[in-house]
């Protein structure tokens, strides 16, 4: 009993973690049609910045709350000027191409992220457990929860809705929601895809961010977080569809409640139990559970 | 078949088999790396001619090395010849039973499946004490038909053994290119439905191609795993797999001798580049990718091509 | 004289809507036949259905009394039954005789997919093959132009020629003018025809042009609503009061012209 609640808890926890991370990724294939792997460059500079601006807040003894908000803050905004960066100065130039490309070429900016990170922030690791420690945590029954990760999973959720509801009823949601579906018939109809594009690309940046920063009291932040996290991101966002928000948050539950379960009941599989799921969802639903097959007319 | 650039490659081939044993020793282990990933990059090129670019391909690379290692240790076989044999027919295997289910899909989830097949290959590995787990293991010194080479000598046999190799499958690769089989790959990934049309079953083609580019791979991956005497999980980690994808498209498509040569110029390209520029050479690499794929998308071995041509245009 | 194409009571659905029902026919061999009607009329489902694009709901087809229904379009056009498409599906990264020298060798080629992979694709009877057919459907003059750069006409053409190479002995064709000039409609359809005939091919065509059904159909075939609701003569069909209110419009004599000249 307390294993199923265990599972539960830690289920929902990774799953939290996961779709925060992949959100942002799903966002821009789903507008750009793009399979964006420097996103785990954003995850990791977030995580770098965080971990930044955790040092340098909580030298000053303020309130540890405040520190949360602070290193959010910090991350999305190198998430904001790394997004503007490489979308006005590599990713415009190869619209078109082919998406194999494209990828490829996302993962050459990646390749030379990791290189800039290091240059900035050095080769040792970096701590940033204040925010966690200073939450504290709940017993529940035999159970211990870090209210973190309570935050973690509120906060998650606030995102899922929140950005659910921007798609679905603000105007600038319902443009990309239009993008999204067909490029071509949004631009005869006066949509400014170039700028949709790179709202799109800085907004998927910010979260990629976001989803480092808040990992970053829960890990030590090393160079290789971004080569982790990337391809974990990959598999919640093809199994859930690429391009569905809802795809992305029942990816992320799917796979969050099947890693968990792996961990505590057989432990040798929790590596790849992730990419199994993921294989095994593609064999029943090729496109992923939430998006269609679009067949070719002939 | 015996394009300029297959006949330049053959004959730069026959020149390092006899150059060998006066180059730097360095020189003879980095080709003898370079050359065994080609094999890989090969497989990639037939496959990329179809249209599709798998992110996994380290999958078929691994099971190669592992055959080769864990037969090693556990038979007590030595012989290179057979080890490497066992560990393409492995691999070969192995893409067999994936490609049912990898050919039919394509694009993006094509790349997708591949990658998370390789991926769970990766997690076995790791969480498998017996093999070493992220550590991996030693595998023992080969013997050549009995003959068993050490120090300098070593370094040529195993050379000489992935050269012959190469060339071998640079032979065969090159007639599967003029081959119903392979000429077909450009127009199916012109206009797929078309073939089917035609009378073909475009799923069975592919699967036929991820089966040879299995086996290239595998046998690259054999190779390495007795050139470096190791093996080790991250064989089969997704950065493996992306760097093949990164040498193919360095490369092009163009050619079987382009695979080889391209995989030759990258490994000497990185080490130069971790030597001289140890905390800037993935910006460096990096950088030269996204050159390339924005000025020449054919890659490198476009570049000959273009070279000859203008000359023919003038006149 | 026994059919080679047979079709009985043939329906396609797709959830609640009707897209084809009540199809029964047969054809002759060597006759050419128009098929026409309004778009989402049923044509093109009809078209699919034989060539195993789509899978009847129920009904028959069989052809040179085998019965085909249900099968793979791969395999249909290796039993003998070819067909052209409306927007013309071509390599476009190929020459001309690339394109036919492709369809020729999985039409000759072995069929072992491990036999494809180690016999050369341009044996001399595949070569052979490719130039005959380029040769009889006249678009030698374009033999090594990338086919991305063909004008329309020619691209229906290579189109058609493409279907040719297996030697099929019924071949559909759908909407083989459209795109292409009304200057050069007559033309086109005048080699595609003539081509078929000399290698006694029967044909059904779907056309929207009535003076191209009236001069080169012998039998027309009229959808409406997802059934056929002529079917004779053009002359006869074409004149039928529901087919010119439905289809073609009220002026049979101009089809009456274009059949005499």
């Amino acid at each position: 009993m307390l294993t199923a609640f265990a599972i539960l808890t830690d289920g929902l926890v990774y799953a939290a973690y996961l779709f925060l991370v992949a959100v942002g990724l799903t966002l821009i294939f789903g507008v750009m049609k793009i399979l964006n792997v420097t996103h785990g460059s954003f995850y990791a500079f977030g995580a770098y910045g965080a971990a930044t601006a955790v040092g340098i807040y909580f030298e000053r003894g303020l309130p540890a709350a405040g520190g949360f908000l602070f290193m959010i803050l910090v991350a999305m905004a190198i998430g904001l000027v790394l997004g503007v960066i490489l979308e006005r100065g590599i990713l415009r130039f190869v619209y078109g191409k082919d998406e194999v490309v494209i990828v490829l070429v996302t993962y050459a900016t990646f390749l030379m992220l990791e290189d800039v990170i290091a240059l900035i922030w050095g080769r040792q690791s970096y701590a940033a457990w204040q925010p966690m420690v200073a939450a504290g945590s709940v017993e529940i029954g035999d159970l211990v929860l870090s209210n973190y990760d309570i935050v973690l999973v509120a906060l998650a959720a606030g995102v899922a809705m929140g950005g659910y509801w921007a798609l679905k009823y603000t105007r600038y949601g319902r443009l990309l929601t239009a993008v999204i579906f067909d490029r071509e018939t949004a631009a005869a109809f006066g949509v400014n895809v170039t700028v949709v594009y790179t709202v799109t690309f800085i907004i998927g940046a910010m979260l990629g961010a976001l989803g480092g920063a808040v990992m970053a009291p829960k890990i030590s932040v090393t160079l290789g977080i971004g080569v982790e996290v990337i391809v974990l991101a990959f598999a919640v966002v093809v199994t859930g569809g690429l391009g569905s928000i809802e795809g992305a948050l029942t990816g992320a539950l799917i796979v969050g409640l099947c890693r968990a379960a792996a961990v505590h009941l057989v432990p040798q599989i929790e590596l790849f139990v992730i990419y199994a799921v993921m294989a095994l969802v593609l064999v029943f639903r090729p496109y992923g559970l939430f998006t269609q097959a679009q067949p070719r007319k002939i | 078949m015996w394009s300029r650039q297959n006949i330049a490659g053959a004959l730069a081939f026959a020149a390092l088999a006899v150059a060998a044993p006066f180059l730097p020793s360095w020189l003879v282990s980095l080709a003898t790396i370079a050359f065994a990933n080609g094999l890989v990059v090969l497989g990639l090129v037939i496959l990329w001619r179809a249209g599709l670019v798998p992110f996994g391909q380290a999958l078929f690379y691994a099971a190669g090395a592992y055959t080769v290692a864990l037969m090693s240790r556990y038979t007590g076989l030595r012989d290179v010849f057979v080890l490497v044999a066992a560990g393409a027919l492995a691999a070969g295997l192995v893409a067999f039973l994936i490609g049912l289910l990898l050919a039919r899909y394509r694009d993006i989830f094509f790349a997708m499946l591949s990658l998370a097949m390789s991926m769970i290959l990766y997690g076995v590995l790791v969480k498998t004490e017996t093999l070493g787990s992220t550590d991996g293991f030693h595998v023992e010194t080969g013997t050549f038909l009995g003959y068993a080479p050490r120090g300098a000598a070593l370094g040529l046999a195993l050379f000489w053994l992935v050269l012959g190799t190469c060339g071998f499958a640079a032979l065969l690769i090159a007639t599967y290119f003029v081959s119903i089989a392979g000429v077909l790959a450009a127009p199916v990934r012109d206009n797929e439905i078309r073939v089917e049309f035609l009378g073909l079953s475009v799923d069975r083609l592919i699967h036929l191609k991820v089966v040879i580019s299995g086996v290239l791979a595998g046998l690259g991956g054999a190779l390495a795993a007795l050139a470096v005497a190791h093996v080790d999980p991250n064989m089969a980690y997704w950065t493996t797999s992306g760097g093949f994808v990164f040498v193919t498209i360095l490369a092009g498509a163009g050619s079987v001798a382009a695979a080889f040569v391209g995989s030759f110029v990258f490994e000497l390209a990185r080490s130069i580049a971790i030597d001289f520029f140890p905390g800037t050479w993935q910006i460096i690499l990096g950088g030269a990718l996204l050159l390339t794929i924005l000025f020449l998308p054919e890659g490198l071995g476009s570049l000959a091509g273009r070279l000859r041509r203008v000359p023919e245009k003038a006149s | 004289m026994n059919a080679i194409l047979s079709v009985r009571d043939l329906e396609k659905t797709f959830g609640s809507i009707v897209a084809a029902r009540d199809i029964t026919l047969d054809v002759p061999p060597q006759q050419v036949v128009g098929v026409i009607g309004a778009n989402g009329a049923g044509k093109t489902t009809f078209i699919n259905m034989i060539t195993g694009h789509l899978r009847p709901t129920k009904g028959s087809i069989r052809f040179e009394d085998r019965d085909i229904t249900g099968l793979p379009s791969r395999e249909i056009t290796r039993l003998g039954i070819s067909r052209s498409f409306q927007v013309a599906q071509i390599f476009p990264s190929l020459t001309v005789f690339e394109n036919m020298c492709a369809a020729a060798a999985i039409a000759r080629g072995p069929d072992s997919m491990l036999a494809r992979a180690l016999v050369p694709l341009r044996s001399r009877a595949t070569l052979e093959e490719a130039d005959a057919a380029i040769e009889l459907f006249g678009i030698g003059s374009w033999r090594d132009a990338r086919s991305a750069t063909l004008p329309q006409g020619v691209r229906k053409l290579l189109d058609i020629a493409m279907a040719t190479v297996g030697a099929p002995r019924v071949l559909l064709l759908d909407e083989p003018t459209s795109g292409i000039s009304i200057e050069e409609k007559f033309g086109v359809m005048d080699v595609v025809m003539s081509a078929l005939k000399s290698r006694k091919i029967t044909v059904l065509f779907v056309e929207h042009d009535m003076e191209i059904v009236g001069r080169f159909a012998e039998r027309v075939l009229a959808f409406y609503d997802g059934t056929v609701i002529a079917d004779g003569a053009p002359a006869v069909a074409l004149a039928d009061a529901r087919v010119r209110a439905f289809i073609s419009g009220t002026r049979p004599e101009a089809v009456a012209e274009a059949a005499d000249a």
